[in-house]
């Protein structure tokens, strides 16, 4: 039996004091990712092999760039928070574990602006091309 | 903090692989997997955005037989992972906790995961 109070445990947070925020964003970006990720891959198998004005077509229409950079925000989101777990997991070197924690960090981060950024410089060339 | 090599539980050598507990490593080893996969991902989409000649490039690199083996592996782990992780959030609501009905799960993870792989790529190859 705990002798603390509801809100004492409230305002606390846990000895990470970030409460249940690290487990609760894996599950919501998981829930996120069952449609969009069965989305990309149907859309993928229509147009991953055509010509580029098709692919530019594709990701440069308004709803398909807005869930492509949805999908990518979930996607490094996810990985970032599901690698995380498994640093900590399994690297108990304390200098090791945060070099690895931060390496992570620095390149999914990368990466995902980079594919961010890509997704809405194709709708750019995407309306150039159409002179919309 | 000297780090003393002691045993570590729940001493993983002493245990028989079961579906269960294969399944479950099988959902960071494809958490893994996909997490590397995302290099395609933004390789693919950055061959785009820099033109024409660039996602030339990138088609036939994908479309080689080593391009086609890594997207196939990533399609079963993306497959795998979303399966399994749906399995997952069940349990996350208190859901399937029983175990008759973990190993039902379970195998119909594994049977989903492979059906969906293979109906993607036949679909692929045929349109």
């Amino acid at each position: 039996m705990s002798l603390r109070t509801p809100l004492a445990r409230a305002r606390g947070l846990g000895s990470a004091k970030e409460g249940v925020q690290h487990w609760w964003a894996q599950r919501v970006t998981a829930v996120a990712l069952i449609p969009l990720s069965v989305w990309f891959v149907v859309s993928l198998l229509a147009v991953a092999g055509a010509d580029y004005p098709t692919v530019v077509a594709w990701v440069g229409s308004p709803v398909n760039t807005a869930l492509l950079v949805i999908l990518l925000f979930s996607v490094f989101y996810h990985a970032l928070l599901g690698l995380q777990v498994v640093i900590e997991d399994y690297i108990h070197t304390e200098w090791l574990k945060h070099t690895v924690l931060i390496s992570v960090h620095f390149a999914l981060i990368l990466l995902g602006v980079i594919a961010i950024v890509s997704v809405v410089r194709i709708a750019f060339i995407a309306v150039l091309s159409t002179g919309v | 903090m000297a780090t003393h090599r002691r045993p570590l539980s729940p001493h993983l050598q002493v245990y028989r692989p079961q579906l269960t507990s294969v399944l479950s490593i099988l959902h960071r080893a494809t958490g893994i997997v996909l997490s590397i996969g995302t290099l395609l991902l933004v390789y693919w989409l950055a061959a785009i955005a820099l033109g024409p000649e660039t996602h030339a490039t990138a088609q036939n690199i994908l479309g080689s037989w080593f391009g086609l083996l890594l997207l196939f592996l990533w399609s079963w782990a993306l497959f795998y992972h979303l399966s399994n992780g749906i399995r997952h959030l069940f349990w996350d609501a208190g859901q399937g906790f029983e175990l008759s009905t973990a190993y039902q799960s379970g195998y119909a993870v594994v049977v989903s995961s492979l059906v969906l792989t293979v109906l993607a790529w036949v679909l692929a190859f045929s349109t």
